[in-house]
Formats: C-alpha cells, sequence, structure tokens
C-alpha cells in the first residue's frame, strides 16, 4: 500500500528542465488573474518577495504576519551574504558549480533538480535586488564586491555590511509597499495563522487569529502561500528571533501536508555561548568572520582547565600551544569548512575537556593574526559592527591588543559554541513548491526542498527570493489555470465554520487547564530535552528516551499550563501558549525521524555511524530518500513514514571530503 | 565578572488606547549584569504570571538590534541610555544597584498605544506604501554590474539604509517629526542611479502622507539623530528638503 510520491520533475538533461517547464507550464491571462485571490501567510524574503511579485502580475493578494510590520520578518536578521553564481571575481565560478556546491554541501540529500533551478536563478536575483536599490558592498571601480563563505572555493556572496538579510528584505518590502500602496496586495499584520481550510480536497482559506482583538477571522482564496519560516525555536534557545514558530507548518501538517526530513536541523559554530538561565536567545556571530578569524582551543589539558577556572585568558596562551584544529583536520577547507562539519568539530573538542569558557562548552576564534596581516581598520571595515555587538553582550572587545609574547601580539579572541540555526526541514513540497494538499504551496525556510541534509552559509536568502520571486509567480500559475471559472468562496462555508470552532475550542481548552506553569517555564525544559537528546549528537537510545520525555513534556503541558487573562483582547501569553503546543508536536516528528535515519549526514549525526576519524557515516544504499512523515489524525499517535526516492542524474553521490 | 543589581522598576501600564493609564512599581532583585533589559522584563513577566497576574505587553522580536520592533522609551531616552543601540542590545551592566528605572512607550500622536509599553507604527508603512521604493517590475532586468556605482555613493546609500524603522526619532522629537525616517529612506534611494528617475516624486509624495498621517513638522532640534540607534545622520533631512523644494519649484 506504499504511496507513489511524484515530485512533478520535468523530463530532460538537468540544465534544460526549468527552461523546459516554463515553456510548457499553463499561464492565467490578466483578465482571469483579477478574479483570482491567492492568500500569502508570512511577510521574510519568500513572503514579501512571492506576494509582491503576485501582486504585480494581477492576482489579489492577501498578506499575513506576526509582527506590526512586514519589514520586522525574521529574515531582518540575516547577516552575513546571499550567493549567486555571477563569476564577477572571475575564479572559476558557475551556475553548475554552485548547483554542485550546494548538492555537496547538503550531503547528497537535496533533490537535485530544484537545487539547479536555484543555482540557474540566483544570478536574475541580484539583478532583481539591485534594480530595487539594495545597497550591497561595491569595490572602488563601482563594481559589486563578493566575499567567500563556508564549502565553497569560489568567492560568490554578496552582502551589505553585516546587514545582508536586512536590505534583502527592505527591497522585498518595498516592492511589496508598492503594491499595497497600489491596490494589489492586502496587508493584515498582527496576524496569526492558526489552521488552513480544506474544501473538496484544496486549500481554500485559512483561520487566522487577530492578536490585538483576540478574535478570530476567516480568509478565503483559490490558494494558500505558506512562508511562515523555520522552527529552531523547538529547541527554546536559538538564533532565530522570539515570533519564529511552526504553527502554521504544523497546522499544514495536521490537515494532511506530508513534512519532510525534521531531523535536518542546523547547527551554526559561531554563536555566542550560553551565559545563564535567564537567556532568551542566542545571538549569531556571522560566518564571514571565519573568512579572516581563526578557530582553536588549547593544545594542553591544563591551559583548558586554566581558562575554564578562570586563572588564564586566551591571550595568554602562545602561538604553540595552541590547536586550529580545523586547520588541522580539513587543510584544504580549514576554518571555511561547511557548518555541521565545524560544529561537530568544536564539540569533539570540547567533549574531550578542551573548552575555554566556565562552562567548558566554548571554543575561540582569534584575529590575531589578521589584525598583525591586515591592520586593525581593516579588520573593523569588515568586522566592525560584529565586534561591537559581540562586546555590548560580553563586555570583551575582540580588537583590543592583549598580550604580546615573545614579540608576538595577541588580541582577546571571541568565545563561541554551536547553536541551532537553521532547518533544512520543512514542509514536502513538489518541483512546483505544491505541498501534497492541492493548491497549498510551500515557500522559503518552511519548505523541505534545496538543501538536503545542510545548507550553505548565503543560500537561504538565495532560496527565499529564488521562491518568492522566481518559481513560485510561475509554477502556482500551473495550478491556477484550471481554477479561472471557480467563483470567489464564501467563508460562511461549513467548513470554514468547522475549522473556526476546532482552533477556539482549542484556545478554550488551553485558558481553562488553569495550572501553575508559565508557558515560558515549559518551553525551556522542552529545549534542555530537544537539546540532549535530539541535538547535535544522536543516539538511537537517546532519541528513544527523548520521545519519552517528550510525551512527559506533553502531559505537563497539558495539565499544568497557565494562561493569564481572558482570551478577548490581546493576550501575549495564550499566543506562546499555542505556539508552544506545535513546538512540542515539532518536536517529537524530529526524534521520529531522527531515531529512524540510521545513519550519519549533514546537520544529523548519529553516534553510531561515524568513521574512525569521526566524521559522519552516510548510508546511500538505505537512506537515499526524502522522508515524508504523515500525519495520523492525533498529536499522540506516532506519524507513518513514506519515502521519495533521491535520483541523482547529473552529480556522482560521493563521500563528502573538505579535507584535500 | 558582571555584579548582580537591584533596583526599582517603574512601568507604563495601559488597557488599550483609550485608556487613561498609570505607572506600576516593581522591586527588581538580583539580576545579573550579564541579562539584558529585555530579558530583565522576561524575569518580571516570570513573575507576575507566576502570581497569576498579567504581564506586561511590549514588542521585541529579533533581540539582536536589526527588526526594529522593540520600542521602550527608558529613563527619559527612546532605546535607552545607550548611543548606537537598540532597546533589546541594553545590559543590566549599564545600571547601578538601587536605581529607579522608568519605562514607557513611544509617546507620539502618530504611534497610539495599543495596551502597556505597546504602540501602533503602521503610519511608517504607510508612509513607505506612498513612495519608499524603485517602481522596478520583477522579471528580467539588465546585469547588476551593468550599473556602476561609485563605492562612496553606495556606502552613503548604505549608511541611509540602515534605518530599522523603530520609531525612536519620533519619540523622541518634540514636534513628533517623522523626518529622520522619511530622509532616510529617501536618501538611499535618491542618492542611487536607480532611484534618480522618481527622486522628486518619492520626495513629495512620502512627506505629504507623513503630514497627513499627524506627524509634526522638522524644526531642527537634533534630537532624533541624538537617539537614533543606527546614528542615522541628520544630513539626510538636509537633502530630503533640497529634493522637496526642487519638486514643488517643478510642479
Ligand atoms: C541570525 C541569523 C542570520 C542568518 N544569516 C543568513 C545569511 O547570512 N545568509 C543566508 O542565506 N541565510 C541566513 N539566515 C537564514 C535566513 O535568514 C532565513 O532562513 C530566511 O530569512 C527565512 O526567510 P523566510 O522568508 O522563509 O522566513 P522568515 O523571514 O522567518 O519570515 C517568516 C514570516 O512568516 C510570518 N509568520 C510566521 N508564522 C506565522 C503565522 N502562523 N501566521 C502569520 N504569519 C506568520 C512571520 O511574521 C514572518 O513574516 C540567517 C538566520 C538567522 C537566524
Ligand atoms: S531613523 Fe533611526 S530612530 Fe528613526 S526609525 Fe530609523 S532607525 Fe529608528
Ligand atoms: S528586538 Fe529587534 S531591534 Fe530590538
Amino acid at each position: 500500500m506504499t504511496k507513489i510520491i511524484d515530485s512533478k520533475i520535468p523530463e530532460g538533461p538537468i540544465a534544460e528542465k526549468w527552461t523546459n517547464y516554463k515553456a510548457h507550464q499553463k499561464l492565467v491571462n490578466p483578465a482571469n488573474k483579477r478574479r483570482l485571490d491567492i492568500i500569502v501567510v508570512g511577510t521574510g524574503l519568500a513572503g514579501a518577495s512571492a506576494a509582491a511579485s503576485l501582486g504585480e502580475m494581477g492576482f489579489r493578494v492577501f498578506n499575513f504576519c506576526i509582527q506590526d510590520s512586514p519589514r520586522r520578518a525574521h529574515s531582518i536578521a540575516a547577516q552575513g551574504g546571499i550567493n549567486a553564481a555571477k563569476n564577477y571575481q572571475n575564479d572559476g565560478d558557475s551556475v553548475y558549480r554552485l548547483f554542485y556546491d550546494t548538492v555537496k554541501g547538503g550531503d547528497y540529500r537535496a533533490r537535485e533538480a530544484n537545487v539547479y533551478r536555484l543555482a540557474e536563478v540566483s544570478n536574475n536575483i541580484i539583478d532583481q535586488c539591485v534594480a530595487q536599490g539594495v545597497p550591497f558592498a561595491r569595490e572602488y571601480g563601482g563594481t559589486l564586491a563578493n566575499r567567500s563563505f563556508g564549502g565553497a572555493q569560489v568567492s560568490r556572496t554578496f552582502y551589505a555590511k553585516g546587514q545582508t538579510g536586512q536590505q534583502l528584505l527592505l527591497g522585498a518590502y518595498s516592492a511589496l509597499s508598492r503594491q499595497v500602496g497600489a491596490g494589489t496586495v492586502k496587508l493584515y499584520t498582527r496576524y496569526e495563522m492558526e489552521d488552513v481550510v480544506i474544501v473538496d480536497g484544496r486549500a481554500r482559506g485559512i483561520i487566522a487569529k487577530n492578536l490585538v482583538t483576540g478574535k478570530l477571522e476567516r480568509f478565503a482564496a483559490h490558494a494558500v502561500v505558506i512562508a511562515t519560516g523555520g522552527y529552531g525555536n523547538a529547541y527554546f534557545l536559538s538564533t532565530n528571533a522570539m515570533a519564529c514558530n511552526c504553527t502554521a507548518a504544523m497546522a499544514c501538517y495536521r490537515k494532511g501536508a506530508w513534512f519532510a526530513n525534521p531531523a535536518y536541523v542546523q547547527i551554526h559554530p559561531t554563536c555566542i555561548p550560553v551565559h545563564g538561565d535567564k537567556q532568551s536567545k542566542l545571538t549569531l556571530m556571522s560566518e564571514s568572520l571565519r573568512n579572516d578569524g581563526r578557530i582553536w582551543v588549547p593544545k594542553k589539558i591544563e591551559d583548558a582547565k586554566a581558562l575554564q577556572a578562570g586563572t588564564k585568558k586566551g591571550s595568554d596562551i602562545p602561538e604553540e600551544d595552541r590547536d586550529y584544529y580545523l586547520e588541522r583536520r580539513y587543510p584544504a577547507f580549514g576554518n571555511l569548512v561547511p557548518r555541521d562539519v565545524a560544529s561537530r568539530a568544536a564539540k569533539e573538542r570540547c567533549d574531550k575537556g578542551f573548552g575555554v569558557n566556565n562552562t567548558g562548552l566554548a571554543v575561540f576564534l582569534d584575529f590575531s593574526e589578521s589584525i598583525e596581516r591586515l591592520g586593525i581598520d581593516v579588520v573593523r571595515q569588515r568586522y566592525g559592527n560584529l565586534f561591537d555587538m559581540y562586546e555590548e553582550i560580553t563586555d570583551v572587545n575582540p580588537g583590543q591588543l592583549a598580550n604580546e609574547i615573545k614579540g608576538v601580539k595577541y588580541y582577546n579572541p571571541m568565545m563561541i559554541y554551536p547553536a541551532i540555526h537553521y532547518t533544512m526541514g520543512g514542509i514536502w513540497v513538489d518541483y512546483e513548491l505544491q505541498t501534497s494538499i492541492k493548491g497549498l504551496f510551500a515557500i522559503g525556510e518552511c519548505n523541505f526542498s534545496d538543501h538536503g541534509a545542510n545548507r550553505l552559509g548565503a543560500s537561504a536568502l538565495m532560496q527565499g527570493l529564488a521562491d518568492g520571486y522566481f518559481v513560485l509567480p510561475y509554477t502556482i500559475q500551473n495550478y491556477l489555470a484550471d481554477q479561472i471559472t471557480v467563483p470567489r468562496f464564501s467563508t460562511d462555508l461549513p467548513e470554514f465554520a468547522a475549522a473556526e470552532k476546532a482552533v477556539q475550542d482549542k484556545i478554550d481548552h488551553l485558558m481553562n487547564i488553569k495550572g501553575k506553569k508559565s508557558v515560558d517555564s515549559i518551553h525551556k525544559e522542552l529545549g534542555h530535552v530537544m537539546w540532549e537528546y535530539v541535538g547535535m549528537g544522536r543516539t538511537a537510545e537517546g532519541l528513544k528516551t527523548g520521545l519519552a520525555k517528550l510525551k512527559e513534556i506533553r502531559k505537563e503541558f497539558e495539565t499544568q499550563l497557565f494562561i493569564p487573562g481572558s482570551k478577548e483582547g490581546m493576550n501575549v501569553e495564550l499566543d506562546k501558549a499555542i505556539r508552544l503546543q506545535d513546538f512540542i508536536t515539532m518536536g517529537e516528528l524530529i526524534a521520529y525521524d531522527a531515531l529512524n535515519r540510521n545513519e550519519s549526514c549533514g546537520g544529523h549525526f548519529r553516534e553510531e555511524y561515524q568513521t574512525e576519524e569521526g566524521e559522519a557515516k552516510r548510508d546511500d544504499q538505505n537512506f537515499f530518500y526524502v522522508a515524508c512523515w504523515e500525519y495520523q489524525g492525533s498529536d499522540e499517535k506516532a506519524p507513518t513514514l513514506l519515502k521519495e526516492p533521491l535520483v541523482y542524474e547529473a552529480i556522482k553521490v560521493q563521500t563528502r571530503n573538505y579535507k584535500s | 565578572m558582571d555584579k548582580n543589581i537591584s533596583f526599582t522598576l517603574k512601568v507604563w501600564r495601559q488597557n488599550g488606547p483609550k485608556d487613561k493609564g498609570h505607572f506600576d512599581t516593581f522591586q527588581m532583585k538580583d539580576i545579573p549584569g550579564d541579562t539584558s533589559f529585555l530579558e530583565m522584563l522576561d524575569i518580571l513577566n516570570e513573575q507576575l504570571v507566576e502570581g497569576g497576574k498579567e504581564p506586561v505587553v511590549f514588542d521585541h522580536d529579533c533581540r539582536e538590534g536589526i527588526c526594529g520592533m522593540c520600542s521602550l522609551y527608558i529613563n527619559g531616552h527612546p532605546h535607552g541610555p545607550a548611543t548606537g543601540a537598540t532597546t533589546c542590545q541594553i545590559y543590566m551592566r549599564r545600571f547601578k544597584d538601587g536605581d529607579v528605572i522608568t519605562v514607557e512607550p513611544w509617546r507620539s500622536a502618530g504611534f497610539p498605544v495599543i495596551k502597556d509599553l505597546m504602540v501602533d507604527r503602521t503610519a511608517y508603512d504607510k508612509i513607505m506604501q506612498a513612495g519608499g521604493f524603485v517602481s522596478v517590475r520583477t522579471g528580467a532586468p539588465q546585469d547588476a554590474n551593468a550599473i556602476l556605482i561609485p563605492k562612496p555613493i553606495a556606502d552613503e546609500a548604505m549608511d541611509a539604509a540602515s534605518c530599522i524603522g523603530c520609531g525612536a526619532c519620533v519619540a523622541a522629537c518634540k514636534n513628533g517629526s517623522a523626518m529622520l525616517f522619511v530622509s532616510a529612506k529617501v536618501s538611499q534611494l535618491n542618492l542611487l542611479p536607480q532611484g534618480k528617475p522618481e527622486a522628486l516624486r518619492r520626495a513629495k509624495a512620502m512627506l505629504s502622507k507623513m503630514d497627513e498621517l499627524g506627524f509634526g513638522n522638522c524644526t531642527n532640534t537634533r534630537a532624533c539623530e541624538a537617539e537614533c540607534p543606527k546614528c542615522v545622520s541628520i544630513s539626510n533631512i538636509a537633502r530630503l528638503n533640497r529634493d522637496f523644494i526642487k519638486a514643488k519649484l517643478k510642479d
């Protein structure tokens, strides 16, 4: 009774698939576009670019976000940059190379055809953004500047100071604002989607909560696009913004959309280490720092002990006693290995006792060598805002000369440690970015499509904008072309009433638990269990324990939760409780998938499956597939696994090697 | 190592735009210096919820100074005592044991209070919708490097573009003017060749929208520049005024 999963990959050689698709897909003519409504949930890079483009094409668009303005979506926080295969540096880059690096970086678990298309449209993104007035960094000659990022040997990353996500989002936001002004897009800010409404097997609307009035409202459309970002906050502490959540994604999952590869969670190697139990989030230090910063721990265990006890500082340890472990283990890529590799290597050193702060969970990122080579001014020009940010948080200035030993100058190093950052898994979509529910599309971080088991730096921004500007506006027409005779829906249909009632019942239930524990306190417990048992180093046994503990947390949530105030009007605690309930379900989903995947690949590391050198060991014989999880009618029941086999035509599947 | 501090916190509470509002006073004990200001409010809220009370409502999201969501008026300064930093980037080590810390919402006709410390800043979106864009279609524009932009111009545009739309400039201004915000966006786009064709129209449209929404006039007090967490320069306002006058002359 196995379902066949059709990912609708077009025929033809890899380089021609997208062109062929576009040449043959169905289009909607302008007069009909005006009669078709599209709901876009989310105003991040993916949602804003999609809403703006669809509105401009003539569709009637309703666009939702949680924050008070579209410009505040979490995409705003991306620092480092966006990749494209422009080859402006003439260093041998090409669409094929970007495609290859992304597939390899993803540890051969991404869908080839999607990744090729992503690489193919990457150049259009840069053109589009420049035309909008995005102030990318430039050379003195007036051309665009580039930098390099982990997992690549070419310099293909475009950036705007340390604020690339901000500038790209503001570009998309201004395109969106233009459409709002023109009346093609209607904005709903401070709204949260709580459910998707299915009519005759197709997505036809959503139930959203007005976060100011507390009221549930119904919205109908011919198609629904989800662009609601990732689920990293299931771990409580992450680099994600506080409002990042997986409620919309879980709503789709519960209505039958498959959830793909939930176990692929990215742990970013360069975050400021955890400092206390009151901490609300973790701060990322951009990966671009690895261009000029060198990562190390002491060679001698007694030095590590002294650092942990606070009797020595990093700058007290001379060059010859430092272990630049990434340069030692991976000579070809050095400090620029992909994130999963760098994160695991840091954990390995800390597990062995070489951690450098009071908790033993930190490594150094050091600029001494580059400051000496380039001068502090150049280094500050590149990373000044990151240095300032680091100093504000930790009270240590990484640009400051701290010691001189035998004529060698040592500057204060930064301390960093891996943290949850990005989720490669997400709602399953086919080549058209349509989920397993007709008329329901998913774009940006909330889908699973392009990054396999690990995402390379500067590729999420690329994917969000590729989906929103260049892919979805085409592929959604192939679906909508059949829908032109379908009149606008009334939200009085019984399906809408039933969906709204279900959400209302859930809210009433949560308000009535009247226990003693705050949402945050339970969320923290969830985070501890997730990090401990479903985090960086996973084992079958640990995952089983984790699943048992997650059940306890769900029980605690169901019996101990306390929400003050009432369901009328604004109630921030209630809104957080709804999200937490979904994070618990998400946590279980991650654990089930991690337990099923008896191999190590990318961001998913099962300690049982590693080489003698401690590298991830894939099992292509048995796990060369996308794991799609299907909901079984209740959060208490384990989901069922469906497999989308991966087919590689263009790339030879190999063991990832960043050593030579 | 940071020390723990204890202090008095006076927080504005207001149940909706029509409510008169009042201050609640709380004694905060043993707060570690490496707690961020918003984490300190989290601690307060956790205590309130544990006592069965409603938490203090405030806007926040990224907690790293980039989304522009956080918006507190702390001891008489938008975004508190630090320069070049947002509320979420302030750490308690900046305060002393025994301090009295007063927290209020942005107060301005353009930003009505929604609840407690949360205000409605949709007026900023409306100003953007009036002209804060380059009118270019999604599709296939020319190659990005076909437009050469001298580095100093690109850098200046980037500095203007670093505005996070937080509203501190309005909150700081005795006239409640949004000039710094508007001029930052107009400057970014008007400096760049891509934005030139619409430069005058943009300046006029965004300014009239600003007036229409009830923001005050700029009288060059420079309070906005001093409080802007992104150090957006007041020279942008001069540029905006020049473009506006040019647009007027053309009419
Ligand atoms: C600190 C940090 C730095 C990063 N740096 C980089 C980088 O340098 N390069 C790179 O390529 N990637 C980077 N990333 C990753 C990248 O920023 C994200 O993956 C990407 O921006 C996600 O965009 P999105 O549009 O999918 O979602 P988001 O930007 O997260 O937007 C989600 C939107 O959905 C809305 N929403 C969510 N749930 C609901 C709901 N239930 N109802 C209504 N609306 C909802 C939100 O309000 C928001 O508008 C970084 C990520 C972080 C955390
Ligand atoms: S100009 Fe400065 S103060 Fe005003 S909105 Fe922008 S960032 Fe905030
Ligand atoms: S919370 Fe984002 S800027 Fe303060």
